[in-house]
C-alpha cells in the first residue's frame, strides 16, 4: 500500500473548513470542483482573486476556497462586488451564490449590475428551490413542481435566467448543468478571461429537499433527468430557453464584446481631473 | 447495418495505453455515487465496506480499463478521487 497523498485541488481549499457541508448528491460541490480546476488550469493568482457569495447553502463556497472571500448579506452579493471591483479594479471578482440569493430578493441588484457592465463574473446555482430553509417555493420553481410551500404543484411560472440576463445586457451568458463538468470548466474559464459582466446558470441537483418531493430522492435520479432532458444548443434564442421538465436548454448563449463600466468610470474619472 | 470501415491510426503502435493510478480518500466520500455511473469505462463499484461517514465508498474493478479521462476528479462534489498517470515502467 502506497502511502496516501492529498487530492491535487487540495491546495486550493482551506483544509481546516473540509469535508463541507454539502448534502449527500449536491451539485454545489461539484460546481466549487469545476471552479477550482478552471483556477488551476488558468493559473490565477490567488492573491488577485476575490469570491464574494450570499446567503444559501452555495454561499458556503466563500469559506471552502483558500482566496480572500466574503459571506455576505441576503441577496446583497453582487452590490458588495461592486465595491471591491470599483475600489481595485485589478482583482478578478467571482460572484458564487444561488437563485433564491441572486433573483428574489437580490434581482434588483443583479438586472442593474448586467445593465452597467460592471466586470464581476458571476456563477449561479439553480436548484429550482430555497434549498438552505426548508425547500420553499423560489424565483425558478418549476410549473406543478412540489415543493413544501406548494405541497399541491405550483402554479407559478419561473425565471428563464440566462433570458433575464441576456436582456439586461450580459456580455456572456452560458446555462449547463453539473453533468456538462467539461464544459462547465471551459466555460468558467472562458469566463474569467473575459472583461465585463459574465454570467453562468448551473442548473444543479438537490435530492434532499427539492428531489425527494419530485419523484427524485437520490442525486444520481436527479443527474440521469439532466442527462435525458439537456440539449446543447450554441448561441440559440435564450427566450427559447425556458427550464420544463422534458427539456433542459444548455450552451453558451451570448458571447459579445462591450466597454465595461469600471474602465469607463476611471476614464472619465481621468478626463474630469486632467 | 453498413459494415464500418476501420483505418488503422499512422501512430498505432507509437501510442501506449496509459496506466491510471487511481485514489480513492475513502473518509470523504459521502456515497452519492456519481463517479461509479457516469464512468465511461465502468472502472468503479460500490464497494461493501463502510466508511466514517457510514456510506459505501467505491472500489476498483479494473484499474486497467482506466483511460484517464477524469471524470470521476472532475464529478465528485466532495474531492475524494482522483486518477494520476502512472510513470512509465521500463520499455515503453
Amino acid at each position: 500500500m502506497v502511502a496516501e497523498i492529498s487530492h491535487p485541488l487540495s491546495k486550493y481549499l482551506r483544509e481546516a473548513m473540509m469535508p463541507h457541508i454539502w448534502c449527500s448528491g449536491c451539485g454545489n460541490g461539484i460546481i466549487l470542483n469545476c471552479f477550482v480546476q478552471a483556477v488551476d488550469e488558468l493559473q490565477i493568482d490567488l492573491k488577485k482573486l476575490v469570491v464574494v457569495s450570499g446567503i444559501g447553502c452555495i454561499g458556503r463556497a466563500a469559506g471552502y476556497i483558500n482566496t480572500d472571500s466574503f459571506h455576505t448579506t441576503h441577496g446583497r452579493p453582487i452590490a458588495f462586488a461592486t465595491g471591491v471591483k470599483l475600489a481595485n479594479p485589478d482583482l478578478e471578482v467571482v460572484v458564487i451564490s444561488g437563485d433564491g440569493d441572486l433573483f428574489a430578493i437580490g434581482g434588483n441588484h443583479f438586472i442593474h449590475a448586467a445593465r452597467r457592465n460592471i466586470g464581476i463574473k458571476v456563477i449561479c446555482a439553480n436548484n429550482f428551490n430555497y434549498g438552505m430553509t426548508g425547500g420553499q417555493q423560489g424565483p425558478t420553481t418549476l410549473l406543478e413542481a412540489f415543493t413544501t410551500t406548494t405541497p399541491y404543484g405550483n402554479i407559478e411560472h419561473p425565471f428563464n435566467l440566462v433570458h433575464l440576463a441576456a436582456a439586461s445586457g450580459a456580455t456572456y451568458v452560458a446555462r449547463w448543468t453539473t453533468l456538462h463538468v467539461r464544459r462547465l470548466t471551459q466555460s468558467i474559464k472562458k469566463m474569467l478571461q473575459k472583461e465585463g459582466f459574465n454570467f453562468i446558470e448551473v442548473v444543479s441537483p438537490c435530492p434532499e429537499i427539492f428531489g425527494r418531493r419530485n419523484r427524485m430522492r437520490t442525486g444520481l435520479q436527479m443527474m440521469e433527468w439532466f442527462k435525458k432532458a439537456s440539449i446543447i444548443e450554441h448561441f440559440s434564442d435564450p427566450a427559447k430557453a425556458d427550464i420544463t421538465p422534458e427539456r433542459i436548454v444548455v450552451g453558451e448563449f451570448v458571447d459579445i464584446e462591450k466597454p465595461c463600466y469600471e474602465k469607463l468610470l476611471y476614464d472619465k474619472m481621468a478626463q474630469i481631473l486632467t | 447495418m453498413p459494415e464500418r470501415i476501420w483505418r488503422k491510426p499512422l501512430d498505432m503502435d507509437k501510442v501506449k495505453h496509459p496506466k491510471a493510478d487511481i485514489h480513492i480518500i475513502k473518509d470523504q466520500c459521502k456515497g452519492c455515487g456519481y463517479c461509479i455511473q457516469f464512468c465511461p469505462q465502468k472502472v468503479l463499484e460500490e464497494s461493501e465496506d463502510i466508511n466514517a461517514r457510514g456510506v459505501h465508498p467505491p472500489k476498483i474493478v479494473d484499474a486497467n480499463e482506466c483511460v484517464i479521462c477524469s471524470f470521476c476528479t472532475s464529478v465528485c462534489p466532495d474531492f475524494a478521487i482522483f486518477v494520476v498517470e502512472k510513470p512509465c515502467e521500463k520499455g515503453c
